[in-house]
């Protein structure tokens, strides 16, 4: 187990690079000059441009400035960006505690609602639930989310005014935009879960499980949800990931300052330092959360080994 | 959606009426009373005064500075400030005195040295200013701002300090209305402790105007409260102002609708239709600092030789403005009739109309002209601009459609989009474009000056389509060593007369600023800059 912990540590790290050469390479070849624009319409002093490339490194070629760039990285430092000449890290720390707020919020919501309403739709199986449960879920997946986030603010902030309509730090702001994000993801976890519960319900070793007379709550809690969790978890580790990188629609209905929309604005305004910063921080985020799944695996399920 | 949302506030707005509390409506929002909740955006650059040209970063320093000079809201006409007087007697040299007691708010004395230590901060290339190119002309420019290379001097010999309020500038030329520039925040003062921790400054800037940030939270909000020790006639109407940072301003439109907010300075453009009905007279909707153009590539023989001015005359007499600024725009553009913008007012040099005839949309005249002039260069004209933001490629099909209508030919215009905004910007930077592209400007002062010489004077910074002519210059010459500004005004209106004659670029539109407010607040207004006047709104 440690090995593979290692060993997969170390690939993460290959990946990392990987993913930022790549990225560096796109934003190198990108035509136009990051900072010869930054004057808008206005033409910059050429004797500006030329200090401003020159203290970013512009000038340099593409290896040795990623080079600097991997090295500074290893030291935890991301560089300066190109319009407010703030660090990368203190613009990009508090959006990165706002979106994981927000993705935890949205992750708990939905595993709650999806495992449970799953869980009521195979247990009572063509019941009136069942049904109710499929067309919830049809409805939720049908949605994109701006509706779902449009709706909810004109019902419970507009109308009834339970929730702020916009996002003010408070926890009561939070609920909208995570049900927002969360309903479609709730809806897919609904349905995986309920299909291979069903599955798993017409497996022998349950039908022997009830016929050695096992108490009904054991057979379920023991061994037909443990087994039917694992495909669930493998989807709410990769949502999750997402979330954790930001969700631009969302942000922007509710005003959220996340990582989402500061990637959207970096890309507008060509500021490569906070591109490759929210990359770097999304693939690594990525491949932990992989990690963390795999060895969730093993816990759920003895008879995978990691080695 | 939208519509039930509207509806429903129209009824909760109501009932609210009904009951005499506005309280029960909305809900959320904090901002105690007196102050004005107003959307924003992050300012694109750190918040120093000559390193800001666009709105969100101007909205602060317009509240937080006062400089020599102000410009009224209304006329944007330039009025001594800070500034008791500005004497000269040649265009060229300049004495500045300066009022008496007035103080930045962390109790420092505004100085003389407080503006040329500011000037020499802005000028000096090593602290890469953004608007450090208004300071060309003063003397000694050339020194700490060389074109290459490093600074070889550190601080503008152009600027002498006589005493605490006084000091003279010496200019390179001679410019008569240099002193209303200097109404512009590049040109405010700056208190120690912006030299002395920069950083910390930045954080939280200290300024001499009538509010002072209280608080400011990148990315989500700042909170000024009004200065009580504002020597200024133009002391705060609010107890504070709450800028909000709005990712999305259809977010903010909403939360106005809810009666969240103030005052929304961007109407998001899916909204136009229905502001009338919305917001009623609490809409504004007026010509701002800046103009959009077609720049000619005049560095480009195909278009610079002589007959083609007819060509270029035919094409901008081809543009159905009216048409495209209603239908796209919804008349938050209005047709440009010469090359500056009616927020000069007639005291900044704006004179409708000096285009004449060439920007009134004649199909047939502008077909004979065309045929006149030789033809287009190869038979057809490309249209070139980013596509990336504020609609380009809707105006560009919009004016190729116009043009080919005009010219009963499918294929006369087509449209050349490009990606973003970087790539091209470097298009024009290297001259590479052959045909017409977007050339927009947005004004730094409003004085007409400043929608000409940088845009048309032979080799000026930002003349992308190298326009260059011998008669234009020297009327240009001419009007900045004029003595009053109306002789000056009335001679860059003689070189407007030229460009109608030479067409060097197609004036399109003038671009409006647009704002919202609610109900809660009265008196507001827009400066020349599309920047809220925030001193002068009332809460309640």
């Amino acid at each position: 187990m440690g090995k593979y912990v290692i060993r997969r540590i170390g690939q993460m790290v290959i990946v990392l690079f990987g993913a930022t050469l790549i990225l560096f390479a796109c934003l190198f070849v990108l035509p136009g000059d990051p900072v010869g624009s930054l004057g808008g319409d206005k033409a910059r002093d050429p004797a500006v441009i030329q200090q401003l490339r020159e203290r970013y490194g512009l000038d340099k070629p593409l290896v040795e400035q990623y080079g600097t760039y991997v090295s500074n990285l290893v030291q935890g430092d991301l560089g300066e960006d190109y319009t407010q000449r703030r660090e990368v890290t203190e613009v990009l720390s508090p959006k990165l505690g706002n979106t994981a707020k927000l993705a935890v919020a949205a992750i708990v919501i939905d595993v709650v609602l999806g495992i449970l309403a799953g869980l009521i739709a195979a247990l009572f199986r063509y019941s009136f639930w069942d049904v109710l449960v499929t067309l919830l879920t049809t409805m939720a997946i049908g949605f994109p989310s701006f509706v779902i986030g449009m709706i909810l603010q004109s019902q419970f902030a507009v109308n009834l005014g339970w929730f702020p309509l916009i996002s003010d730090g408070s926890f009561n702001s939070l609920i909208m935009p995570a049900f927002t994000l969360a309903i479609i993801d709730a809806a897919l976890v609904a349905r995986l879960m309920r299909g291979t519960m069903l599955e798993v319900l017409r497996a022998d070793y349950v039908k022997t499980a009830i016929a050695k007379g096992l108490p009904r709550r054991t057979v379920l809690l023991k061994h037909v949800m443990r087994n039917s969790i694992i495909p669930v978890v493998t989807y709410i580790g990769i949502s999750f990931g997402g979330l954790l990188g930001g969700a631009l629609i969302t942000e922007a209905i509710f005003n959220w300052d996340g990582i989402g929309f500061a990637l959207v604005t970096a890309i507008q305004q060509q500021n490569n330092p906070i591109i490759v910063g929210v990359v770097t921080y999304g693939v690594a985020v990525f491949v932990l959360l992989n990690l963390l799944v795999d060895l969730l695996y093993a816990v759920l399920d003895p008879r995978i080994r990691l080695s | 959606m939208r519509g039930a949302t509207r509806a429903r506030w129209a009824v909760c707005a109501l009932s609210a009426v009904l009951a005499a509390a506005a309280a029960g409506c909305g809900g959320g929002g904090g901002g105690g009373t007196g102050v004005v909740r107003s959307s924003w955006g992050d300012p694109q650059n750190p918040l120093e005064p000559a390193n800001t040209n666009e709105v969100q970063g101007g909205k602060v320093l317009a509240m937080i500075f006062r400089g020599l000079k102000r410009y009224d809201p209304r006329s944007g006409a330039a009025e001594n400030m800070l500034a008791e007087k500005i004497e000269t007697s040649d265009q060229q040299n300049f004495t500045i005195t300066l009022k008496d007691g007035w103080t930045f708010s962390n109790g420092e004395k505004v100085t003389s040295k407080s503006f040329t230590d500011a000037w020499n901060y802005a000028a000096l290339v090593d602290n890469k200013q953004k608007n450090a190119s208004f300071f060309e002309y003063v003397d000694g420019y050339d020194k700490v701002h060389p074109a290459s290379g490093a600074a070889t001097a550190k601080t503008l010999s152009g600027l002498v300090v006589k005493d605490d309020r006084t000091f003279t500038v010496k200019l390179k030329t001679k410019f008569s209305t240099w002193p209303d520039t200097l109404g512009y925040t590049a040109y405010a003062p700056l208190p120690r402790a912006f030299f002395d921790d920069h950083a910390a400054w930045l954080k939280k800037p200290v300024g001499n105007g009538p509010y002072a940030i209280d608080s400011y939270a990148k990315g989500s909000a700042m909170k000024l409260t009004k200065w009580d020790g504002y020597p200024g006639d133009d002391k705060a109407k609010n107890s504070g102002v709450e800028l909000r940072v709005y990712t999305d301003n259809n977010t903010a439109y909403t939360d106005l609708q809810a009666g969240n907010l103030d005052l929304v300075d961007d109407i998001p453009s899916a909204q136009l239709k229905n502001v009338k009905n919305d917001l009623g007279d609490r809409y504004i909707n007026q010509p701002a600092g800046i103009i959009q153009t077609l720049a000619f590539p005049m560095y480009d023989a195909n278009w610079s030789k002589s007959g083609m001015e007819k060509v270029r005359r035919g094409l901008s007499m081809a543009i159905n403005r009216d048409q495209i600024t209603d239908q796209i725009y919804q008349k938050t553009r209005t047709p440009a009739t010469d090359w500056t913008s009616p927020a000069l007012g007639e005291k900044g040099g704006y004179k409708a109309g000096l285009c004449g005839d060439a920007c009134t949309f004649d199909a047939a005249s502008a077909k004979k002209l065309i045929q006149e002039g030789g033809g287009l260069p190869g038979g057809r004209i490309t249209l070139t601009s980013n596509v990336d933001t504020g609609s380009h490629r809707v105006w560009m099909d919009a004016v190729c459609n116009s043009i080919n209508n005009a010219l009963g030919n499918d294929n006369a215009c087509i449209v050349n989009p490009v990606g973003t905004f970087a790539d091209f910007r470097n298009q024009i930077s290297e001259q590479r474009l052959s045909n017409p592209f977007r050339s927009g400007w947005q004004m730094d002062y409003p004085l007409i000056q400043n929608f000409l010489q940088p845009l048309y004077y032979t080799d000026a910074s930002s003349n992308y389509g190298k326009f260059s002519d011998p008669q234009f210059d020297k009327l240009v010459d001419e009007a900045n060593a004029e003595s009053s500004q109306g002789a000056a005004n009335a001679k860059f209106q003689d070189a407007e007369r030229i460009l109608a004659r030479e067409m060097p670029a197609i004036p399109l539109w003038y671009q409006n600023g647009s704002a919202g407010y609610s109900d809660r607040v009265s008196d507001v207004t827009l400066n020349p800059f599309s920047v809220p006047v925030y001193e002068q709104i009332k809460v309640g």
